[in-house]
């Protein structure tokens, strides 16, 4: 049954779905709506709601109730998501399986609240001290918002990782007409017995409280999780199996979509709400007869290199609109070979439109040609 | 009371030696946490000890329950959600003072004024020891740290009046020097339906003790003994110059995952909206 609802509603609605049974969060703009809806739904269906006074607190309570069992999600926007990013990190590094949505706004700092951005790319991916292995996800219609939600669920429950999935003000508040449908859900795998398990370095998960005693520690450590801050090579062993682990899965976290990409000569490289502006410019292209295509980054992080760079590298020229300076640009560029890759950014707060991406194809496209 | 050998039950053997320098007090705050254990026969498996960052905040590695080890200052946030998402888990809160007081002062005044069901014991040594003797909140005015050489010239925090004015529902504090009632007192903070917090006045010799020449061992339990003093018949109010000591606070009022089952109730019956 259609029914016209918010970008941020489909997100809450789809956190249901994928069996979302508590909610930790403060408000900001634009990502408010979905803890509202979340403090609607979860009280009548046995889940938990609970509004923190931090983010920081947001995200602590965020892994506490998932290491009591519950599939755990917060929400919020670029101030907030800054002062998450210690906890995402301790969330890596206990193979803490949750879901934080993004809601991007015009940054640095308070930047434009609230106007769309897309500037949190490489904070999603780097944004903690260290190295970790990251999912991240984008959306941009509200259909995509609760697909991609239930995703990414499913991906952190799956791989026991804090997943991200990245909106933006624009998407969060847009009302758009869709049929939401029941879709697969993924739940952690327990261990048949908690007697010998090794609770690191395992798919499986066992919660506190179900028979096995361990530590669970944002130190490194080894499977056991018996602390080993002197001897590195435990914890090195642990995040190069949980790295591995994502590169073996790659096909099931790569999300891509793909618009008249066959034939292309010009290429569109976008993601979230900008692939909805970069569709119109390819078919705006296409009927004055330049055979432009567009690539859809449903999935930004594990970067999915070897599909993009094949694309790229076929293509005439690149061009990679979005709402940040060349975050995503600078991706496509390591792998585009001689292709020429151009950044169409934007941070001011507006959308990139139609025409000015058509614009910027047709310049990369005779810069292409010309002479060198 | 079971003392010694029996209590090594509670311990994990293979996380030993602990952490702490010969003198600290910390040691002391654990064996009459154990004992508490003991006494109130605490089920190990539905248990669970959270720590924050720091010296205090190592002891869940010791304790052979359920643990974790979170980051500095929010271990009360992350053991708010453990206890919201499965409430019939008792959960124990181990800080320090900079821990509880200085990077983590939003989250303690929080949890005290949710009422959430949530034993927190605060190990006050005056000092931040892990990082190597700074000052802390709590370190006295014209004492001496490694950030405070010349003496320090903030004002102290005080736990106590902090968590009574927040609405936290059992408020103690007691000294390694008085761990003789150590054990009764954290077992009726954690037979306290409601959030409780205890503050312990533990010793650090390494730094507290030598920056400050009040020597080591006896002499800083006797520097604890001098500083306090104990409110039996008299009331906190009647204690001046000295840190009262004893049980300030210890009423029974809605706790928060009471409230928050009574709210899904009233939610499923459409109450709501």
């Amino acid at each position: 049954m259609d029914q016209l609802i918010q970008g941020n509603e489909a997100c809450a609605l789809g956190a249901v779905m994928a069996g979302c049974s508590f909610f930790a969060g403060y408000p900001i703009s634009p990502s408010s709506e979905i803890m509202e809806w979340m403090a609607r739904m979860l009280p009548t269906r046995g889940g938990v709601f609970v509004q923190m006074e931090d983010e920081l607190a947001s995200m602590g309570a965020v892994i506490g109730a998932s290491w009591a069992g519950a599939k755990a999600m917060t929400a919020t926007s670029g101030p907030g998501f800054s002062l998450m990013q210690e906890h995402i990190g301790y969330a890596a590094m206990t193979e803490t399986p949750c879901v934080i949505v993004d809601s991007q706004r015009v940054g640095p700092s308070t930047g434009m609240p609230t106007m769309p951005a897309q500037g949190d790319v490489m904070q999603a991916r780097w944004g903690s001290h260290g190295d970790r292995p990251a999912i991240v996800l984008t959306a941009s219609s509200v259909r995509d918002t609760y697909e991609m939600t239930v995703e990414a669920f499913n991906l952190s429950e799956l791989h026991r990782l804090p997943v991200v999935l990245l909106l933006d003000a624009t998407l969060s508040h847009m009302r758009e007409n869709v049929d939401l449908p029941e879709l697969p859900v993924l739940s952690r795998a327990h261990p048949a017995s908690p007697d010998g398990f090794a609770p690191f370095g395992s798919p499986e998960f066992l919660p506190l409280g179900r028979g096995a005693r361990f530590m669970v520690t944002g130190l490194s450590h080894d499977e056991s999780g018996h602390q080993q801050a002197s001897d590195g090579a435990p914890g090195e062993r642990l995040l190069r199996r949980a790295f591995a682990r994502l590169e073996a899965d790659a096909e099931r976290i790569t999300h891509l979509r793909m618009h008249r990409l066959e034939d292309a000569e010009l290429v569109f490289v976008t993601y979230g709400i900008t692939a909805r502006a970069g569709r119109a410019a390819v078919d705006e292209l296409r009927d004055v007869g330049v055979s432009a295509g567009l690539l859809e980054l449903m999935t930004l992080w594990p970067f999915p290199e070897r599909v993009v760079g094949a694309i790229a590298e076929r293509a005439g020229a690149v061009v990679v609109p979005e709402l940040n300076l060349g975050q995503v640009a600078l991706l496509v560029r390591a792998v585009a070979g001689d292709t020429p890759v151009v950044p169409l950014g934007r941070v001011d707060g507006s959308l990139l439109a139609p025409d000015d991406i058509a614009a910027a194809g047709r310049t990369a496209l005779v810069a292409d040609r010309s002479p060198a | 009371m079971r003392r010694g050998a029996s209590l090594r039950e509670y311990l994990r053997q293979e996380a030993m030696p602990n952490v702490w320098c010969p003198g600290c007090g910390h040691g002391n705050v654990m064996a009459a946490l154990t004992e508490a254990f003991d006494r109130t026969q605490l089920d190990l498996d539905t248990t669970v000890v959270v720590g924050g960052i720091g010296c205090a905040s190592r002891m869940p590695f010791f304790l052979d329950t359920n643990t974790m080890h979170t980051t500095h200052g929010r271990a009360l946030a992350f053991a708010t959600g453990i206890k919201l998402a499965r409430p019939e888990l008792t959960v124990i809160v181990i800080m320090g003072d900079g821990d509880a007081l200085a990077i983590g002062g939003n989250h303690l005044i929080h949890a005290c004024r949710r009422n959430i069901d949530l034993t927190a014991l605060v190990l006050n040594n005056e000092i931040y020891g892990m990082t190597g003797g700074q000052a802390a909140p709590t370190t006295p005015q014209g004492f001496r740290s490694t950030t405070s050489p010349l003496g320090s010239i903030e004002s102290q925090f005080d736990a106590v009046e902090l968590a009574l004015a927040a609405g936290a529902t059992f408020v103690a504090r007691t000294t390694t020097f008085d761990f003789h009632d150590m054990p009764r007192l954290i077992e009726t903070a954690l037979a306290h339906p409601g959030f409780a917090l205890v503050e312990v006045l533990s010793q650090c010799p390494t730094y507290f003790g030598r920056l400050n020449k009040l020597g080591a061992g006896r002499a800083l339990l006797d520097y604890e003994k001098d500083l306090t003093e104990p409110i039996e018949g008299i009331t906190r109010d009647d204690v001046v110059g000295k840190q009262p000591i004893g049980v300030f606070r210890q009423e029974i009022r809605p706790e928060y995952t009471r409230r928050y089952a009574a709210l899904c109730e009233r939610a499923r019956k459409g109450a709501h909206g």
